[in-house]
């Protein structure tokens, strides 16, 4: 660990002015932190900006919601509103991480948290991530937890929060601001594909700062899951995880949404599944040919072609179970 | 004598220094406060073979706060120990990867890991091999297993008892790199006065450290005092000396200033000793019945090019159950790998993974109850050396284990039970471990104000080790507890067995029974009058130990497993784990409870979780903390039923003490790995039972 100034910020704008020339915003620090000890980030300045008066959550104009970039993970999953008209958002967050790490981790951290490929995280390894030009180890070596989807050559690492699948299911936006003032961007376009620059993960401008992630006005949200399969019962990243609403109306797929978490560089919007489900009898073999044209286009490895029936899998049952309960309400 | 035991040994006494320690009174080995202190970064090698060929030291010189930069070119010339694993900063050869090449010492913690993360190191590289194989071409036959058995047995004609069985099983198990986690991270702090060298060290055996000192530093044996009264976990990884209390002494000796060491967490995965990965096969023979005919058990294992490591990893296979015939080999390749050494239960946990799960094949391929598999191949005596076990209680606890899991109600079709999504099973295997003692000194003092003090070398890594000495010496004292002190972790008491093997207890309260004996009869030669500066006696239990009577002395128990199998994500849940263990006597049934209950929990971890996965081209591990390599998180772990039947065995020792620390990680993986089978049909030979194993399995 090298060492780096600390300021606090009074404001966005005191905190975008002295975030230019490269500094690191930090919020609960559960990520960030423990980059800077491995050496993987090395910021000469941390501007502190987990005291932003950027941490409620609020009623939108149009019906939606708009939760700050501070907000806890733990404060945004206990939320009523969050879980009563947003249940996926709230699953997803309790799946990750602890109890502790929740109640540090904010909404903004957790969207920027990097990959946990492990030859990322030790800097004595090559990584295209980290380290541009150097080589892609995981390719030939370690990647049973990689993508099987949207990866490339020089990248195959999967983009690690919880958050963002559930978020990349309900359409959200990111609610930004920077030197040109504040902006939306959506999800949707948030996160790159590695392509041939696996370090620039999003679009987020350079210095920019989060404030906050707004959610649409969604009636199929309330009826929304999610799901994460994970090497032990709790405190683990996800192998696969679905995020999905489902709105069945007299046996016919009505609306529908997929994200899935543990198969791509980014949160993978499932929109192939999601064509093929439209108004089709909501049937588990309906599900299960969706999941199958959607890992299609899998490209798995040596080591993580489980990934594919496990996706098919889960996905098949998270529907199932949606339409089981709306099926009980209807 | 053993009337008088009864008041304190056998109950459940909450461990002494429990108060101190959640209040944080009780100092650990990087806790102590002394001034002028400074700390020693470790840094390791980024190549898994070569040689050093310069460290650029002037540029971490000139940085703020750094004190000495120790290489093998400037570090003190260390003597012979007997542990070429400790021998660092020697030569300029590098065997692994992640091996300590350099420490940085710095006024502050701070200073030191930013001197140390940019020290330039060059190499000259070359190739390496850190893969086993079952067909290395390096592997070789040990001299011996660790500690001292023999490599291979054979009873019999096992090929000829196996071509003639009619029913046979013949599989290959593996088990993975796993790595010590204590609590507390490997940490020393290390002091000269002029040539006397103190050292605050986080070890299983303070006296074993002592004596490792005296020789690398060539000092005499009262110039050097190792304290470690309160240390955080173990495992085995702290039972030898390891890196930080060498490297804090050698720091301290060049800067002239006490230095602290710790290693890191992601340190430790290459500097503390792990868990070899077995590669095991096992044929079985049998009788249409479960007789057994021949068991031929063979296991592959690694080592490092600094030492031999052989892990006995068939050892208890010699013993378990009757057969016919038998053959047990151990093979080795040494690899460019850290030395994997002592973890839980090294030997008869992964072997018994091997050996208890081919045994529930084979009551499959019989169709006789797998517990009543292991009943009707119990044997009269000891197999291996035919001599009369001192006690052995495997049946009863299959038994009593049966009846607490609700055995009598499991399906014997596999996967043809289902609550929900998720199928369920039981399994069952057994446990077993040596009951042994090593020789100990202990002093007793009788204090003029009436208190009684044991002094001994003992060490307490959690197990609650103090307490029970505290039971015992009380005991024989005919004290309450209140008037006795017992004090441990100090070298200055001479020495004794380290906490390891499961012989800690059973060692030291042997030397506390006898120095107990003798100082009451001390206070009987002088008619209870003690004088102002007290009666002092002083025991070994060397002798007694030396004219043990011949039998075979071990631990039995049975574990079962209830799992869980979610078929359409291979996610296995273990809700509850049932353990009966024949241990002898238990001196303290709270902490007792408690050594059990972990030990399976880790069973549990090593089923489900554990794994140190390796990258061969860089010859180094691609999981280096608790967030890559997983142990069981609270949530995975249902209710854990740990009891013991009675068993009273006066051939173990004096007090028919049996060790508990390790048998309860004996067994678990291969209760659970057959439960899984039982739930789903998927047979999982190779740990752990990863959810792609179960899925595509
Ligand atoms: C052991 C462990 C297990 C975990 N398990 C899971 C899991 O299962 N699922 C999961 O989803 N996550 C998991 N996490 C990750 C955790 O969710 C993230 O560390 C956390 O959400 C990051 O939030 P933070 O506020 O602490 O971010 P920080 O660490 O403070 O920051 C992370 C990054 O975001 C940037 N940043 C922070 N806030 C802003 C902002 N407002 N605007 C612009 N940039 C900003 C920082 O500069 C930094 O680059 C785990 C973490 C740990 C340590
Ligand atoms: S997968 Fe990406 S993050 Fe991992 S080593 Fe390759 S380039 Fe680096």
């Amino acid at each position: 660990m090298r060492e780096f100034e600390y300021a606090v910020a009074g404001d966005a704008r005191a905190a975008i002015a002295a975030a230019r020339g490269g500094a690191r915003y930090l919020a609960g620090g559960t990520n960030l932190v423990d980059l800077m000890k491995l050496g993987v980030e090395t910021p000469a300045l941390v501007v502190d900006v987990s005291r932003l008066p950027f941490d409620s959550i609020e009623p939108t104009a149009d019906g939606g919601l708009l939760i700050g970039a501070m907000a806890s993970n733990s404060d945004v999953a206990a939320h009523p509103v969050v879980r009563q008209r947003y249940p996926v958002l709230a699953r997803a967050l309790l799946s990750g991480a602890s109890g502790q790490l929740r109640n540090a981790a904010t909404v903004g951290g957790n969207l920027l948290q990097r990959t946990r490929c492990g030859y990322f995280q030790d800097v004595t390894k090559p990584c295209n991530k980290r380290a541009p030009g150097s080589g892609c180890p995981a390719r030939d070596g370690d990647h049973r937890n990689h993508a099987i989807l949207g990866a490339s050559k020089q990248c195959i690492a999967t983009n690690p929060s919880d958050l963002a699948v559930a978020l990349a299911a309900l359409d959200a936006v990111v609610v930004i601001e920077d030197d040109a003032g504040p902006r939306r961007i959506p999800l949707s376009e948030f996160y790159r594909r590695p392509g041939e620059r696996p370090d620039l993960e999003t679009n987020l401008p350079p210095g920019a700062l989060i404030t906050g992630v707004e959610l649409p006005a969604l009636g199929v949200a309330a009826r929304s899951t999610y799901r994460k399969v994970r090497d032990r019962a709790s405190y683990a990243f996800a192998v696969i995880s679905v995020a999905a609403a489902l709105e069945v109306r007299e046996g016919i797929v009505d609306d529908v949404r997929i994200a899935l978490g543990g198969v791509a560089p980014l949160p993978w919007r499932a929109r192939r599944a999601e064509a093929a489900l439209a108004r089709v009898p909501a049937t588990e073999e309906s599900f299960r040919v969706a999941a199958v044209l959607e890992l299609d286009a899998a490209e798995p490895l040596r080591d993580n072609a489980f990934k594919v029936p496990l996706a098919r899998n889960l996905i098949t049952r998270v529907l199932l179970d949606l339409a089981t309960a709306s099926g009980a309400t209807a | 004598m053993t009337e008088t035991l009864t008041r304190a040994v056998g109950m459940p006494v909450t461990r002494i220094e429990g108060v101190a320690k959640v209040t944080g009174e009780a100092l650990y080995a990087a806790e102590y406060p002394l001034a002028d202190l400074a700390f020693g970064s470790v840094v390791q090698s980024t190549i898994a073979r070569g040689r050093i060929v310069a460290v650029d030291v002037d540029a971490a010189l000139a940085m703020p706060g750094v004190l000495a930069v120790l290489t093998h070119e400037n570090a003190p010339r260390l003597g012979d120990a007997g542990d070429a694993d400790i021998c660092l900063l020697q030569d300029d050869a590098v065997h692994y990867r992640g091996e300590a090449v350099a420490l940085v010492v710095a006024t502050s913690l701070e200073a030191a890991r930013s001197a140390a993360d940019v020290l330039p190191i060059s190499y000259d590289e070359q190739p390496h091999d850190v893969v086993l194989t079952e067909d290395h071409p390096g592997l070789y036959r040990p001299g011996h297993v660790n500690p001292g058995f023999e490599t291979d047995t054979e009873q019999g004609d096992p090929d000829a008892e196996l071509a003639a069985s009619p029913v046979t099983v013949d599989r290959r198990y593996s088990t993975p790199t796993m790595q010590n986690n204590p609590m507390e991270p490997h940490a020393a702090t290390a002091v000269w006065d002029g040539h006397r060298l103190t050292a605050y060290d986080s070890t299983q055996g303070a006296a074993s450290v002592h004596r490792v000192l005296t020789k690398l530093f060539d000092l005499p044996g009262d110039a050097v005092r190792v304290y470690s009264p309160h240390v955080g976990g173990g495992f085995g990884s702290k039972g030898s000396a390891r890196p930080p209390v060498v490297l804090a002494a050698m720091a301290a000796r060049v800067v002239g200033r006490p230095v602290r060491v710790v290693l890191t967490r992601q340190q430790m995965f290459a500097l503390v000793g792990y868990r070899t990965p077995t590669l095991q096969r096992l044929r079985i023979g049998a009788d249409r019945d479960g007789t057994l005919r021949a068991i031929i058990h063979d296991a592959v294992e690694q080592t490092s090019t600094v030492l031999e490591f052989a892990e006995q990893t068939t050892v208890a296979t010699r013993m378990m159950y009757a057969a016919t015939a038998r053959r047990t080999t151990h093979r080795l390749a040494a690899l460019d790998v850290p030395t994997p050494r002592w973890m839980r239960a090294p030997g008869e946990c992964p072997g018994m993974f091997a050996l208890e799960s081919a045994l529930d094949e084979l009551a499959e391929a019989c169709g006789v109850d797998p517990v009543e598999l292991r009943i009707r191949n119990e044997p009269p005596a000891d197999p291996e050396s035919g001599l009369p076990f001192s006690s052995r209680s495997l049946v009863a606890c299959l038994r009593e284990g049966a009846n607490r899991i609700g055995w009598a109600d499991r399906s014997t079709t596999p996967g043809s039970r289902q609550d929900g999504r998720w199928a369920i099973g039981l399994g069952v295997a057994a446990s077993t471990y040596p009951a042994r003692s090593a020789p100990s000194t202990a002093r007793a003092t009788a204090q003029s104000d009436g208190r009684f003090v044991l002094s001994i070398t003992a060490a307490d890594i959690g197990t609650g080790a103090r307490t029970a000495l505290t039971q015992v010496f009380a005991d024989e004292m005919q004290a309450p507890m209140q008037a006795v002190d017992v004090r441990i972790g100090d070298s200055d008491f001479g020495p004794a067995m380290i906490a390891g093997g499961s012989m800690g207890t059973a060692s030291w309260s042997w030397a506390a029974l006898l120095a107990a004996q003798a100082l009451r009869a001390k206070l009987d030669e002088c008619g209870g009058a003690v004088p102002a500066e007290g009666i002092d006696v002083h025991v070994d239990t060397a002798d007694a130990i030396g004219a043990m009577s011949k039998v075979s002395r071990h631990a039995f128990g049975a574990q079962f497993a209830q799992v869980r199998v979610d078929v359409e994500t291979g996610e296995v849940r273990v809700p509850r784990l049932v353990g009966v263990f024949g241990a002898g006597r238990v001196v303290n049934p709270k902490t007792a409870r408690s050594q059990l209950i972990g030990g399976m929990t880790m069973g549990l971890s090593m089923a489900l979780h554990e794994e140190s996965t390796i990258d061969s081209r860089f010859g180094d591990y691609t999981n280096h903390d608790l967030a890559g390599y997983h142990i069981a998180a609270n949530a995975d772990v249902g209710e854990i039923d740990a009891s013991w039947v009675e068993e009273i065995d006066h051939e173990v020792n004096p007090l028919g003490i049996k060790g508990i620390g390790e048998i309860g990680i004996v067994g678990t993986a291969a209760a659970i790995a057959n439960a899984v089978y039982n739930a789903a049909g998927v047979r999982v030979r190779d740990l752990p039972i990863r959810l792609d194993r179960v899925l595509v399995g």
